[in-house]
């Protein structure tokens, strides 16, 4: 349909994706680049098959649904990997920290085997909590926490798992507006910070404004109006 | 790979492990049946096991109680259920059974009847709490209250039992047929509550719960444990009759016994059958009254009858185990003392070494077969939800094959099969024949709950790197927790109780508490009894309260630290 530079060697790309269940086409097709740093955010009434998107990009779509087309990460393709093998973060709308973990054991859960030693291991969380002024709340069970404090754990968790890519699946829905503002500032700030490329998927254009990058719209039926793919700098149609 | 390919075949092999034995017990069940069974002689098939089995006398009067108990049960269980549910499903008085509700399931169908002959024989307690200051009986009176010989002590002691269950499994059902919603339509457009609950939510639960009737129909027509103790043994209803026969040292009896566990796996097709058209006519009748648009009343007076019905049988059943436990400490207790003249430890004593060895067979047995079947429903789920199967109907009527098919009509080919297949009187005989009834209720029990956690856990969790191996292990279970160790105190309850299974197939050599409860009962010493019998009831209540109070100490951790600082 169009150029897109599969030899991209930043960031994720996605090309001619399509999610089908049996003959009919649920979504797609998509095709977009985000480029290291910068927030993608795509739009639609609920429904359409945004998280159906995200599920397919990391590898964790519903057996029945089925995608075609490719992902492709830093000039990768992963589309065949398993989940734990892609390197992708993914926050929903739900923090979902582990009930029976304490904060320190869900962020040790997403810290990857590699950093060895209960030392190292613990300096990593901690630090990572001082960053986000939490350190207190280090043997806390995750249940006592309040949703804003929760939310800010979940997003150090998967940071910690050193993804190459983040995805937001309206991540800021449940939280009330004032801290919607602020947690979608730390967001953005540490995925700016670490260069991720980062997919929103959101219906509230008050994040997509935060977001400051390109954005896709998709309707009902799961078809992009125009269906232009979103390239560097270039803002496909449908913006609301 | 090999582990993926290891995973994906457990459902086959859950299934060959628990259908197996029942398929190939029929089968070798059938042939005898009809003459084949070469041990004994029987080289070609005749009928003449059907002819003997017609001229056996009595036959006639054990099918009749066998129907009139099975029936009269099913039938007021039943509809004391509905009833109950439709007069007070907005009372306290259900919120407080439905905490009850687990450990009255767990008390053994063994422990329930001797604990209910202990109260209303004739010289059971009731009588001696009246007597005979209220009676004037100075001796047990001339009455036949258990083993009466219409089966009526049978059939209540049925009532007592599968109430708590159907009870269970339809509040169970309420949540997923959105009953609240349909109550308060049927409220708002000016029904009473009883009228409402019948015509607007019973057509929707009956759906949810017709395989547990069937089941509990199947048991009550079947039953063999209960009956020994309550009914009348000359002649006993069909299923001890037949088990009778099968134990006769005249080995030509064995094709009579083939025969009539066959005609029992007949009686209970046709109850099926006849209880299907019943639902039929219900039904008819059922939507023409709905069509009526009666509104119906209050409901004051069903709210008072069946709740006080409700909360008798409870006590009942309460009341039997109190005394099991009360004989088994008994020294002295004279007719007609309300209260023993002596209490002792003196029988606990002497039966130590016997309580040791059958308690330890008990618990072995228990535990080993509730963790296989754990081993097997975790790997089936687990399967389904990695490759995103959905459970079918079909799968769950395969469930419940073992609970609808009665266990005499099976058990005597499953043994002959164990002997060829020299595992006769061996653990793994014993294990495996109580896995076919503990596995469909871990399923039952796990299936819900396991379906139930939200898969975004698991998504994350894999989205941080995690293998779907250590998903399992320490996401999904850790958060599943409680359901199973519930599970698993549900198997082992499903264990303990079982009677037939470990006579078959333990051979006699392996007792239990509950083999030794049943067998003492008819003619053994009260106090002797009571020991095993309160045994067996108390083994799955600790299992229950293990189960409950095991994941106790993560509520604490929680609650410390939500305290202000």
């Amino acid at each position: 349909m169009s150029i897109i530079n599969l030899n991209q060697e930043h960031g994720l790309t996605l090309s001619q994706m399509e999610i089908s269940l049996g003959e009919k086409r649920l979504l797609g097709p998509v095709s977009l680049e985000v480029p290291p740093g910068e927030v993608v955010t795509v739009m639609g009434p609920s429904g359409c098959g945004k998280s159906s998107l995200l599920a397919a990009i990391c590898g964790t779509l519903d057996p029945a649904l089925r995608a075609t087309g490719r992902v492709l990460l830093n000039g990768e393709d992963i589309s065949a990997r398993p989940p734990e093998a892609r390197h992708i973060g993914i926050l929903f709308q739900d923090d979902l920290l582990f009930p029976h973990l304490s904060v320190a054991g869900n962020l040790a859960f997403g810290l990857p085997p590699a950093v060895r030693g209960r030392r190292a291991r613990r300096e990593r969380i901690e630090a990572s909590l001082a960053e986000a002024d939490m350190l207190a709340f280090y043997e806390r069970d995750p249940m006592t926490l309040s949703g804003g404090q929760r939310a800010r754990v979940a997003l150090l968790r998967t940071l910690l798992s050193e993804p190459r890519a983040l995805l937001l699946d309206e991540p800021f829905a449940k939280l009330d507006v004032a801290l919607r503002a602020r947690f979608r500032g730390f967001v953005f700030g540490h995925a700016r910070a670490k260069g991720l490329p980062t997919l929103l998927v959101t219906h509230d254009p008050q994040d997509a404004a935060d977001a400051g990058g390109p954005r896709l719209q998709i309707d009902a039926d799961g078809h992009i109006p125009g269906g232009r793919p979103a390239g560097r700098g270039h803002r496909p149609g449908g913006v609301s | 790979m090999s582990r993926r390919g290891l995973l994906s075949t457990l459902p086959a092999l859950t299934l060959a492990l628990f259908l197996a034995p029942v398929v190939a017990g029929l089968v070798g069940t059938w042939l005898p049946a009809f003459g084949y069974f070469p041990t004994l002689g029987g080289e070609s098939f005749s009928l003449a096991p059907w002819a003997m089995l017609a001229a056996q006398p009595g036959l006639g009067e054990s099918l009749r109680l066998t129907l009139l108990s099975g029936f009269l049960a099913t039938f007021l269980a039943f509809w004391l259920t509905i009833l109950f549910l439709a007069a007070c499903h907005d009372g306290r008085l259900v919120l407080a059974l439905r905490g009850v509700m687990a450990p009255l399931i767990a008390v053994p169908h063994a422990a329930v009847a001797l604990g209910l002959a202990f109260l209303i024989a004739p010289s059971g307690w009731l009588v001696r709490l009246v007597s005979p200051w209220a009676t004037g009986w100075e001796l047990p009176p001339d009455l036949a209250t258990v083993q009466d010989p219409h089966g009526l002590a049978l059939t209540l002691g049925l009532v007592i039992k599968e109430l708590p269950f159907l009870l269970l499994m339809t509040l169970a059902a309420l949540g997923q047929v959105r009953a609240e919603e349909r109550l308060a339509v049927a409220r708002s457009l000016g029904y009473g509550p009883v009228t409402a609950w019948l015509k607007a939510v019973l057509p929707a639960v009956y759906r949810q719960i017709r395989l547990p009737v069937y089941a509990v129909l199947a048991y009550s027509l079947s039953v063999v444990d209960m009956a020994l103790v309550l009914a009348p043994l000359t002649p006993p209803p069909l299923a001890v009759q037949v088990l009778r026969w099968f134990n006769d040292p005249d080995l030509t009896l064995r094709f009579v016994a083939a025969a009539g566990a066959t005609l029992q796996l007949l009686v209970v097709v046709a109850g099926i059958a006849l209880w299907r058209l019943g639902e039929l006519t219900a039904a008819a009748l059922g939507r023409a009254w709905i069509a009526g648009g009666a509104r119906g009343r209050s409901g004051r007076l069903l709210r008072g009858i069946t709740s006080g019905l409700v909360l008798g049988l409870v006590a009942l059943a309460a009341a039997g185990v109190v005394a099991l436990a009360l004989w088994s400490v008994t020294r002295r207790w004279r007719y007609p003392d309300a209260w023993p003249a002596e209490l002792s430890l003196e029988t606990w004593a002497r039966q130590a070494q016997d309580v040791v060895t059958f308690t330890g067979n008990t618990l072995l047995l228990g535990l080993a077969a509730a963790a296989v079947a754990l081993l097997l429903v975790l790997g089936c789920l687990e399967n389904e939800q990695r490759r995103g199967l959905t459970p079918s109907n079909r799968a769950l009527w395969l469930l419940y094959v073992p609970l609808l098919v009665p266990q005499v009509a099976f058990l005597f080919g499953t043994q002959v099969l164990a002997i060829h297949a020299g595992l006769d009187a061996t653990w793994v005989a014993l294990v495996w024949s109580h896995l076919l009834f503990v596995l469909p209720y871990v399923f039952l029990t796990l299936g819900d709950p396991y379906r139930a956690l939200d898969e975004r856990y698991a998504r994350t969790a894999l989205c941080l790197g995690a293998r779907p191996n250590r998903v399992f292990w320490q996401v999904k279970l850790p958060m599943l927790l409680r359901p199973v160790l519930f599970a698993l105190a549900v198997g082992f309850a499903v264990s303990v109780t079982q009677y037939l299974p470990t006579l078959f197939a333990g051979g006699g050599r392996i007792v239990t508490l509950t083999t030794e409860a049943v067998g003492l009962s008819s003619g053994g010493d009260r106090r002797v009894i009571g020991v095993y019998a309160f045994l067996q009831a108390l083994l799955p209540l600790l299992a229950f309260a293990a189960a409950l109070a095991l994941p106790r100490p993560i509520a604490q951790r929680r609650k410390l630290q939500t305290q202000p600082a």
